[in-house]
């Protein structure tokens, strides 16, 4: 557990030199800025119709679509550059367990993500200051921990793809690859087959959120399905890392 | 204490070592000695539990090295050939980072401590990124000893580095390897000869021969590689000089040039000259050329010629 502690301590501090992870925060902040000062305008222009006030969705819902992105670029770096770099060596001659590092890399990021997070916080805060009665508190609470949830499992996933790789730029593509298939393509079948199509709607990264947490309704089948996610990547590195050595 | 035995790696379709055995003692700086490929740094990548061996098995300090793989490598210092370091990060930080994942107390005093040692302690505050080969060189050894280690591992730790850094590191490591075991390669003979206590040569994935500095010295004294420039039919006298007892690995190296070796203690060069002669050839010139290393392994894994002729 220290160890872990050890490694994602450093991959976090390492994300506030990084450029990268600038324009990743910058990016993500900015356009949910963007999207949520649109809804409030849209909001006054509105005042005197009868659209219902904007809620928590509109900062949670672009922000889950934006860890598309986010999620890989964080995570390209994290194993594959050790490979390139030859600290692997080091890393792997010192008294660490793959399954530490590959954990440890994977909380650095998941912390440096909830840090945005926690920023993205004031958006909700002004909507609840502006809006009358305030904002729904459970919807903005299931929102948000579908996010994190979701960020949980895009990090990890990236974490087991760079460890495949000892190119940022290859993990970077083939995370985003993974991504679009568990986002769109996976429960496309579902509105096809009449049969047995519940299997590709439970497999559906996007659905879990959008048609569950976001609307504030928290599945326990669905923390399953993200959790496993979380789980699955996270094993996929730690047997690349072993894979490594033998081969 | 290092022990191994039978180890052998294979890449692929290619044998990297083959059934290494050795032993490195402790107090004793042992020396790898052996040139580019000959499996160095797979040995050591073996024995630091970077990566598992085909066959064969190695203990340090009686622990099995796939077995108990997290035990030995607390034991062990590695420097590797390649030094890795994080470039973005200070000395500090770097040490800091090392030292946290050895869950070493009071890690602070040691860091200090240690880059007393390897003398870098004006540059603890400075990126790695902004530091010299050398002093790159003994952030890695200094990362290495750390914990101090009853086993140090070092990978060429004097390549690249300029005459009076290498005098530095070689001192440093002297001053280690007195209570320690230390294991360290390298392609430079005179280098293992005068930091080691034994050398053990290896060469093509096997290891050649083993014996202290001076026997070592003994043994190549002697043996002399010479270039034998003259005008005539050097075929034929290339020929007639290989059959001489003594001579061995006689090859023709120009239009009027020929070179040989012979063995230690067996001074050939006389009848040579008188075989030159009398072949009614113009002898232009004899002169002894340095040997190089894969000569020196040829020249250790000769058998000691036959006797039998008298
Ligand atoms: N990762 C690798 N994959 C394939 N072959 C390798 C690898 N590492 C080393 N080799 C080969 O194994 C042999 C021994 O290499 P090495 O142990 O690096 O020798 P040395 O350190 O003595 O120069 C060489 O022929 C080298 O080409
Ligand atoms: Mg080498």
């Amino acid at each position: 557990m220290r160890n872990i502690w050890t490694i994602a301590k450093r991959e976090y501090n390492l994300y506030f030199i990084s450029p990268v992870a600038y324009v990743v925060a910058f990016l993500f902040l900015t356009i949910i800025a963007l999207i949520f000062a649109i809804n409030i305008m849209a909001m006054t222009v509105n005042q005197f119709g009868f659209a219902p006030p904007p809620d928590s969705r509109v900062v949670t819902g672009p922000m889950a679509f934006l860890l598309l992105l986010a999620a890989p670029a964080l995570t390209m770096r994290l194993l594959a550059d050790e490979v390139r770099m030859g600290t692997m060596e080091l890393l792997l001659t010192a008294p660490v367990r793959e399954y530490e590092l590959v954990v440890g890399k994977w909380l650095g990021a998941f912390l440096f993500m909830l840090t945005l997070m926690a920023v993205s916080l004031v958006f909700p805060f002004i909507l609840n200051q502006i809006t009358d009665p305030g904002i729904d508190q459970m919807l903005m609470m299931s929102g948000y921990l579908g996010v994190i949830l979701l960020t949980a499992a895009f990090l990890a996933i990236g974490v087991g793809i760079s460890a495949l790789f000892s190119n940022q730029v290859a993990a970077f593509f083939t995370t985003m690859v993974i991504f679009v298939i568990l986002w769109w393509l996976v429960g496309a079948p579902a509105n096809v087959l009449p049969g047995g199509s519940d299997v590709f709607r439970y497999l559906d990264m996007s659905g879990h959120f959008y048609q569950s947490f976001n609307e504030g309704r928290i599945t326990l089948s669905g923390i399953a399905y993200y959790l496993s996610l979380t789980a699955l990547g996270l094993l996929i590195g730690t047997t690349a890392i072993e894979t490594r050595r033998w081969r | 204490m290092i022990e191994v035995s039978n180890l052998t790696k294979d890449y692929g379709a290619r044998r990297a070592i083959d059934g290494l055995n050795f032993e490195a003692r402790q107090g004793e700086i042992t020396g790898f000695l052996g040139p580019n490929g000959a499996g160095k740094t797979t040995t050591m990548r073996i024995l630091t539990g970077y990566m598992p061996p085909s066959d064969g098995a190695a203990t340090i300090a009686g622990y099995d090295v796939v077995r108990d793989s997290l035990e030995v490598r607390r034991r062990v210092g590695y420097l590797p050939e390649t030094v890795p370091l994080y470039t973005e990060m200070t000395v500090f930080d770097y040490l800091k980072f090392m030292a946290d994942l050895r869950r070493l107390p009071e890690a602070e005093d040691i860091i200090e401590e240690t880059l007393e040692m390897v003398g870098l302690l004006d540059r603890a505050g400075g990126y790695i990124g902004n530091l010299s080969k050398g002093m790159r060189q003994r952030v890695g050894l200094a990362q290495a000893l750390l914990h101090r280690p009853e086993v140090l591992i070092l990978d060429e730790p004097t390549i690249g580095l300029d005459p009076a850094q290498i005098i530095e590191v070689r001192n440093l490591i002297r001053e280690i390897g007195k209570e320690r075991t230390v294991l360290l390669s390298t392609h430079i003979l005179s280098e293992a000869q005068q930091l080691c206590d034994r050398i053990l040569i290896i060469n093509k994935g096997k290891i050649v021969a083993e014996d202290t500095p001076q026997n070592l010295q003994s043994n190549l004294s002697g043996a002399q590689r010479v270039q034998l420039t003259v005008r005539g039919d050097t075929a034929k006298l290339a020929e007639k000089i290989g059959k001489v007892d003594g001579v061995e690995n006689v090859i023709l190296s120009g239009e009027e040039q020929l070179e040989f070796q012979y063995a230690a203690g067996k001074d050939v060069r006389p009848a040579i000259a008188r075989m030159v002669v009398e072949a009614n050839l113009d002898l232009l010139e004899m002169r002894a050329i340095g040997l190089s290393l894969e000569e020196i392994f040829l020249t250790l894994t000769k058998e000691a010629p036959a006797e039998s002729e008298e």
